[in-house]
């Protein structure tokens, strides 16, 4: 599997031959406080880079999921949507979001590693 | 403006509150554990709440402020015996809502807590129709502790000594700390709890001590799933100077003695709608699902004509569902009638529900 990436939605991503996994990352969640809803997009369906696919609510708010690939659905995680307080509990394991069939993997080289997101997400939370 | 600070801001610091702006006041919204265990420990066991933005005006007065007052209020205060709260409204003329209240008879006259946006206003109003006959005190100085939930009478008692005693809806004043504090039995969380007038410079010391004896604070996210879940309306939400008492299904609080004379302000509209019913109403919603319908939401009907609007939507953690209230043309308004909501560009099945969705847990009949 590749290194993880990360967006400026905060959403994390990785690769494994030319199928995407994407989630949100502890830091979202964080942010987010109790998730109490997930949509996910519809299996089969495309969706582009940069563009919603997915909300997830909060207690207090909804927010919308991105995507940060274009790509088609191949698969979701039904078990979020039946029980979202996982996403709190394990958001870059167990709780990913949706699995994308990607067509374009250089999509994935402006993403940030680790590092720079880290770095990212304490500079925009303060 | 600078944002306002109660006296319990550094206590909340100091328990990693997240913090808001609420009525120009740095409120916490939640702390560390976050909104669902804040809510869940306030239904199980004590949360405290810092309602010291809210207002505490004191008017004092003998016979004539009562009569005063029931030209005002649509209460039948002359019948309210000294240390008993009422839920109340300041209406305008055509009933709709300045703000929502409680007013306890105390011996001096009376105090009626206000919310937090509405109090300066409400304040002015009061002022102009009492004129300066009667003195009243919009008081700063005192901060508002709400302590809440089955734990809370245990707790309280073993410092306040005697509150056990106190009804539900009623108050009085005790001695503790060298202090005389206001406390009555009431809250805004559906559960059993008190609420407590406090001096500012004793109040940080008086919640520390709440905590020693294992309550824990609790932030305004977790005040909202609360009183949402027991039914209860919030000002700027389910009520607003554009809808009556009778349209908020909040018949039940006012007065029935009052309603053959009417006499107070706002009087003549609510004997029309009680008569002749409102147009819309305050309903609770269901949605099928886990979907969320937040305020704003539309309603329809299935014959996609707009029948209503959400005004507060959540998830609810001891009903462990989403709930909602909202208004809804009043042949809409029967519990079971099954509605749409649109959210996010799609239409959701949801239906009007009896309230509250939690039970209430009110203590009544100690003595």
């Amino acid at each position: 599997m590749s290194e993880v990436k990360f967006s400026k939605e905060h959403e994390w991503i990785t690769l494994e031959g030319d199928v995407a996994t994407i989630g949100i990352t502890k830091h979202a969640t964080e942010m987010l406080g109790d998730i109490v809803f997930a949509e996910l997009p519809e299996k089969g369906s495309n969706v582009e880079k940069d563009g919603t696919a997915g909300v997830v609510e909060s207690t207090k708010a909804a927010s919308d999921v991105y995507t940060p690939v274009s790509g088609e659905v191949v698969d979701t995680n039904q078990s979020i949507v039946d029980d979202p307080a996982k996403i709190n509990e394990d958001p870059e394991g167990g709780a990913w979001f949706f699995k994308l069939k990607i067509k374009d993997t250089s999509e994935l080289d402006n993403l940030m590693n680790k590092e720079e997101y880290d770095k990212f997400a304490k500079e925009t939370s303060s | 403006m600078e944002i306002k600070k109660t006296s319990l801001n550094k206590l909340h610091q100091s328990n990693n509150a997240k913090f808001v702006e609420f009525a120009g006041y740095e409120m916490p919204i939640q702390y560390s554990k976050g909104i669902i265990e804040e809510h869940k420990f306030t239904r199980s066991n004590s949360g405290i709440f810092d309602v010291s933005h809210m207002g505490q005006l004191f008017i004092y007065g003998d016979e004539s402020l009562t009569e005063e007052l029931e030209k005002i209020f649509p209460l039948d205060l002359k019948n309210l015996k000294q240390n008993c709260s009422k839920y109340s409204f300041l209406m305008n003329e055509d009933a709709g809502i300045y703000d929502d209240l409680i007013i306890t008879k105390i011996e001096e006259g009376y105090l009626i807590i206000l919310n937090a946006a509405c109090k300066d206003k409400d304040y002015d109003i009061l002022s102009n129709l009492l004129g300066s006959k009667f003195k009243m005190n919009l008081d700063n100085n005192r901060s508002l502790i709400a302590i809440q939930g089955p734990k809370s009478v245990e707790i309280l008692n073993s410092i306040i000594n005697g509150v056990d005693q106190l009804n539900f809806m009623t108050g009085n004043w005790f001695d503790s700390d060298n202090q005389k504090l206001f406390v009555t039995r009431s809250g805004y969380t559906g559960e059993d709890g008190f609420e407590i007038s406090i001096s500012n410079d004793k109040a940080e010391k008086f919640v520390e001590n709440l905590i020693e004896k294992g309550a824990q604070l609790i932030g305004l996210g977790a005040r909202d799933t609360l009183r949402l879940e027991a039914g209860l309306c919030l000002y700027g939400h389910e009520l607003d100077i554009n809808k009556t008492p009778v349209e908020a299904n909040l018949k039940w609080a006012i007065s029935k003695s009052r309603l053959s004379n009417g006499g107070f302000i706002g009087s003549k509209k609510i004997m029309n709608q009680m008569q002749d019913g409102a147009s819309q109403i305050r309903v609770g919603i269901k949605p099928e699902g886990r979907l969320i319908a937040r305020e704003k939401t539309k309603i329809f009907n299935d014959t996609d004509k707009q029948i209503g609007e959400i005004t507060s939507g959540t998830f609810g953690p001891s009903v462990n569902g989403p709930i909602a209230m909202g208004y809804v043309d009043k042949e809409f308004s029967k519990i079971n009638t099954k509605i749409l909501l649109e959210v996010r560009g799609k239409r959701h099945p949801a239906n009007v529900c009896a309230l509250p969705f939690y039970k209430k847990n009110y203590v009544k009949g100690v003595n």
